[in-house]
């Protein structure tokens, strides 16, 4: 007994079992549901495109790792570069060909998140950063939405044609099935003049339960917001976020809709369409790049709903999910700043209080 | 708890870590036979090291005075035992640096004769600052692990007209039990110190706040309390740093401790129930403060449970006491979320220790460090309100004065941050090392201060030695002047 | 082409303008660095760095004729902030950091012959003629200007002890 116990290790010694790795699984498995239901909407080429992204994504950051001299496995292990991956592709056209999820996954984690230093350093969301440099590159593989396909029906492509729809793109004789999703319709009919009342009678079809045109994390809104909510159960997301960027497009919405409803699509629509439900529950949420006290974060969510509903509304693209959270993403060190949670025995300036009070 | 109250009724502060504390606490309190020899720091509490009294080989009583107290803000310390001064030199002192300090030794001989104690009388016909005299000279301390001299306590709060006390049974550390221990087995000591207290400060009425983990002591108390409508017994909610003495006025009182202010100044003065205890054997039997309950827990214990220990027990014979399954891969003094790491077991149980920890393999393992992913957890855990992600990004820049912008002075080390971090980032020791290297740049700064000083005096000194020289000799060279003025005068004036 | 030509020579010529008057009236005194330098100096005047005191090693700094390792009791601390000052890189390497230091005299082989006393520019070592003498620990800046002093060599530098109060947390090593 009495051996000198090596170097004296700080307080406290007890640690959560949480980590870094159960955050980011976590996050994955609530992001499951609607992923396969996705798959199931758009088959193979779908399941593909997501295993290109993926995959690209954590190579990307292998490869950044090795470059300096890290060792990679253990902060692949954490699942970060993945799940970026995984998000990017939820916001890609399911039958994009595989270079344009090769080329976003690459992006997202290299330009996107290592060369700010790796996790926890990035300013942007990398999914976001990846999703906008393709839309912009790529607008017409970044827009080619399809009907959905479910993979067991007849009309699907099995396992062989599905790789090669994502090696060689849409065959002709796929054509019939290409769409619009909703949010691009309506930016369509309204710039040729014809006003929403008229262009909703013959909108692309919209089942309940989410079978639409869009990208994979668009459809199944409920299954989307379902796991959102269960990340709040499980503590790994507050609601302040989710809940303010919802408001942000729900409430302008709702009330320029009351007041032309032929120039303004209602609440339901803008919150069930495009990334409104993956944006607010999975992507503004990001730890990194969004603030920390709850104050920030009802600003921030906010701020990403309202320039989303502004963008979708009046800019050029149909949808702005992914513009609105790169804005806020660049003024998250500002709110975090000036937003900053009272010290207990000082007022919210940092004074100390007075004792007689 | 239900699901409501986790949302709703919690405080928003702080973190619920696994408490460990069964089955130590229900073990009954063991008594630890005393020890052939004890060593006794002489600094074992805030303020001024004691100065040795006694001088080696003279024989000493038990309670007798060893080192009396030095200074304004100080404690004496008192034999625990019977028996001689084996020496008087260092021992290593309870601190992560396994550096020494000044301690005496004390062979026991094992009668444990006490010294003539004081006469008992009604604490209450005395005057509270009689209370306050005989509580510093039993070298009361906080026992809580402040260890702040609790005589100085009572005249602040004396002072500052002080209306409630708040006795401390929070016992927030997960493993510990000693303060659980001693309102279970000595539910009216604790009352009736908590009473001498008031009476020492002028409080109107006694606030004892245990967690409601600890329903066998909130039984006990309320038992014991129950003639005494002016001692109110309040569970309050079992949460880490509930026994953080700002986190537990805040919860009895909804009172704030304003930043770089005591508490005494809003109005309440906090005591620990083992401080009270302590104060009930001081002023009712006249006996200092020579024994505690200290509780032995860990992995690697046997037999864990509270032991009734003298101070100056070596931490090694604790251990022995109850049993070690392995050899320990880690010891703490005191609760995991704040103890002091100890590098062996040759540290002399002190004042402030209310347990010591041996950890096996298991619960020693530090998870590796990973990048902060800004999740903010450690932002929801503070119960103080502070920003510890950005401070530790400062520090990790080496931006000590940016961590200061962040209100770094008014952190409290309670570890809650470090706990929850997912990516186990060491916040705590980000903060003490930025704490220490700041104390360290501010007596650096003072030093050199002090030696411009210096050397500024003493040019000015070579400076005046070298007028007063020069002065001197003018002096003289005027005098031998005037000699020769004058014998020429008279030489001149001789023939005539 | 013409207009863009135009407004960008008007603006190069507005901005300049702005410049240049600020440059005029806003110009700082040019010796308010030689006071702040002379502030992080230790300011024991021991003449390591060859200059008679840290006045004058502080003007020198200024005019750029000394390097900002000049203070070897500064060590690696000083060396950094005057570096920052001024805004040089230097390489702190070659500097040597004992960390801070302390004089000591060695009572079996002192004589009492009072030099070290007159050469301490903080008059930390006390004595008298023939008597041992020492250094009070708190006056001491480790300058080490006593140390050459002694005929016998009986003074020396040792490291100040690490004390329990004194002790730091090291800082947590990068994950």
């Amino acid at each position: 007994m009495s051996n000198v116990i090596g170097i004296p290790v700080a307080a406290p010694h007890a640690s959560t079992t949480n980590s870094a790795g159960r955050v980011m699984a976590i996050v994955m498995a609530a992001l499951a549901p609607a992923t396969l239901f996705g798959f199931w909407l758009y088959g193979w080429p779908a399941i593909y495109l997501w295993l290109v992204t993926v995959a690209a994504a954590t190579l990307g950051e292998a490869f950044c790792l090795r470059l300096m001299g890290r060792q990679a496995s253990p902060v692949l292990f954490d699942g970060s570069a993945a799940l970026t991956g995984w998000l990017l592709a939820l916001s890609l056209p399911p039958w994009a060909p595989w270079w344009i999820g090769a080329f976003g996954g690459l992006f997202a984690t290299v330009l996107g998140k290592q060369v700010f230093g790796g996790l926890g350093q990035n300013l942007f969301n990398p999914a976001m950063v990846a999703r906008v440099a393709l839309l912009i590159s790529f607008p017409v593989q970044m827009t080619a939405w399809i009907a959905p396909l479910p993979i067991f029906s007849a009309a699907a492509p099995g396992p062989i044609d599905g790789l090669l729809i994502l090696l060689k793109g849409l065959p002709p004789a796929f054509d019939a099935v290409a769409s619009a999703s909703l949010l691009g319709f309506a930016k369509t009919e309204m710039s040729r003049g014809i006003d929403l009342l008229q262009a909703m009678a013959h909108a692309p079809l919209q089942a309940w339960y989410g079978s639409r045109p869009g990208s994979l994390g668009e459809t199944a809104a409920w299954l989307i917001a379902g796991g959102g909510v269960a990340l709040m159960f499980l503590r790994i997301i507050s609601w302040h976020i989710p809940l303010a960027m919802l408001a942000g497009i729900a409430l302008p919405a709702a009330i320029l809709h009351a007041v032309d409803p032929a120039r303004y699509l209602d609440a339901t629509t803008h919150l069930l369409s495009g990334g409104a439900m993956l944006g607010a529950f999975f992507i503004a949420t990001d730890y990194v790049t969004s603030p920390n006290t709850p104050r920030g974060q009802l600003i921030f969510g906010a701020g990403c709903g309202l320039l989303t509903w502004i963008i979708r509304t009046w800019a050029g693209y149909p949808e702005g999910v992914a513009f609105a959270v790169l804005l806020m993403n660049s003024l998250t060190p500002i709110i975090d700043s000036y937003v900053k949670p009272r010290i207990y025995g000082r007022d919210r300036k940092g004074v100390a209080l007075e004792p007689g009070k | 708890m239900g699901f409501f109250e986790r949302i709703f009724r919690e405080p928003r502060w702080g973190v619920h870590p696994d408490n460990h504390k069964r089955p130590a606490a229900d073990a009954p309190l063991r008594v630890l036979p005393p020890p052939a020899r004890l060593y006794l720091p002489l600094h074992q509490h805030v303020g001024g090291a004691a100065r040795p009294v006694v001088l080696v080989g003279q024989k000493v009583l038990k309670g007798q005075l060893l080192a009396e107290a030095q200074g304004n803000i100080s404690a004496p310390i008192h034999a625990p035992v019977s028996g001689t001064v084996a020496a008087i030199g260092e021992v290593t002192a309870p601190h992560p640096s396994g550096l020494g300090f000044a301690a005496i030794s004390i062979d026991s001989d094992g009668e444990g004769r006490w010294i003539e104690t004081e006469p008992a009388l009604d604490p209450f016909a005395l005057a509270p600052e009689e209370i306050a005299r005989r509580t510093a000279a039993a070298g009361v301390v906080g026992l809580g692990g402040a260890t702040f001299p609790a005589a100085v306590k009572f005249a602040l709060g004396k002072r500052l007209a002080v209306s409630t006390l708040i006795v401390n049974g929070g016992e927030c550390e997960p493993y510990l039990s000693s303060d659980d221990r001693i309102m279970r087995d000595h539910a009216d000591q604790v009352v009736d110190g908590a009473r001498i207290v008031m009476h020492a400060i002028g409080a109107r009425e006694a606030l004892v706040g245990i967690e409601d983990n600890k329903p066998e002591a909130i039984a006990a108390m309320q038992k014991a309390a129950a003639a005494y409508p002016e001692v109110k017994i309040r569970p309050v909610p079992a949460r880490y740093p509930m026994g953080s003495d700002k986190q537990l006025i805040q919860t009895l009182t909804g009172k704030e401790v304003p930043a770089d202010a005591r508490a005494a100044e809003v109005g309440v003065l906090v005591h620990n129930v083992s401080t009270c205890a302590a104060v009930h054997q001081a002023i009712r039997l006249g006996r200092p403060l020579v024994e505690r309950i200290v509780t032995i827990n860990g992995g690697a214990v046997a037999r864990p449970g509270n032991i009734f220990a003298p101070l100056g027990t070596l931490a090694d014979e604790l251990l022995a006491f109850c049993g070690l399954k392995e050899t320990p891969a880690r010891l703490i003094l005191g609760g995991p979320m704040m103890g002091t790491p100890l590098l062996h077991g040759k540290v002399p149980l002190v004042k402030g220790a209310s347990g010591i920890l041996a950890f096996d393999a298991r619960e020693a393992a530090v998870p590796k460090a990973g990048p902060c992913i800004r999740c903010g957890s450690c932002t929801q855990a503070c119960p103080m309100g502070l920003l510890p992600l950005e401070m530790a990004a400062r520090i990790r820049a080496g931006d000590l004065d940016g961590a200061v912008d962040f209100a770094l002075s008014d952190c409290i080390a309670c570890g809650c941050c470090a706990y929850v971090c997912p990516s186990h980032i060491p916040l705590v020791q980000y903060f003490s090392h930025a704490k220490g290297e700041l104390a360290a740049r501010e007596r650096a700064r003072l030093r050199t201060e002090a030696a411009k000083r210096l050397a500024e005096a003493r040019l000015a000194r070579l400076a005046r030695e070298s007028r007063e020289k020069a002065a001197a000799a003018a002096r003289r060279k005027a005098e031998r002047d005037a000699a020769k003025a004058k014998a020429a005068a008279r030489a001149e004036g001789a023939p005539a | 082409m013409l207009i863009a030509i135009g407004s960008l020579a008007l603006m190069g010529l507005a901005l300049g303008a702005v410049l240049g008057t600020a440059a005029r009236y806003l110009a700082v005194e040019g010796n308010a660095i030689e006071a702040e330098l002379k502030d992080m100096l230790p300011g024991s005047q021991c003449g390591q760095c060859g200059y008679v005191g840290c006045a004058q090693a502080a003007a020198a700094l200024a005019k750029g004729e000394a390097a900002p390792t000049l203070c070897p009791p500064g060590g690696k601390a000083v060396a950094e902030a005057l570096a920052a000052k001024l805004g040089v890189k230097v390489d702190l390497s070659a500097v040597a950091d004992n960390g801070p230091q302390l004089a000591l005299v060695a009572e079996e082989i002192c004589i009492g012959c009072c030099r070290c006393l007159k050469a301490c520019p903080t008059d930390a070592i006390v004595g008298a003629a023939k008597q041992i003498h020492n250094v009070i620990r708190e006056a001491c800046t480790g300058c080490a200007a006593c140390v050459d002093r002694c005929p016998t060599a009986a003074m020396s530098l040792v490291p100040v002890p690490v004390s329990l109060q004194h002790w730091v947390w090291p800082k947590p090593a990068p994950a």
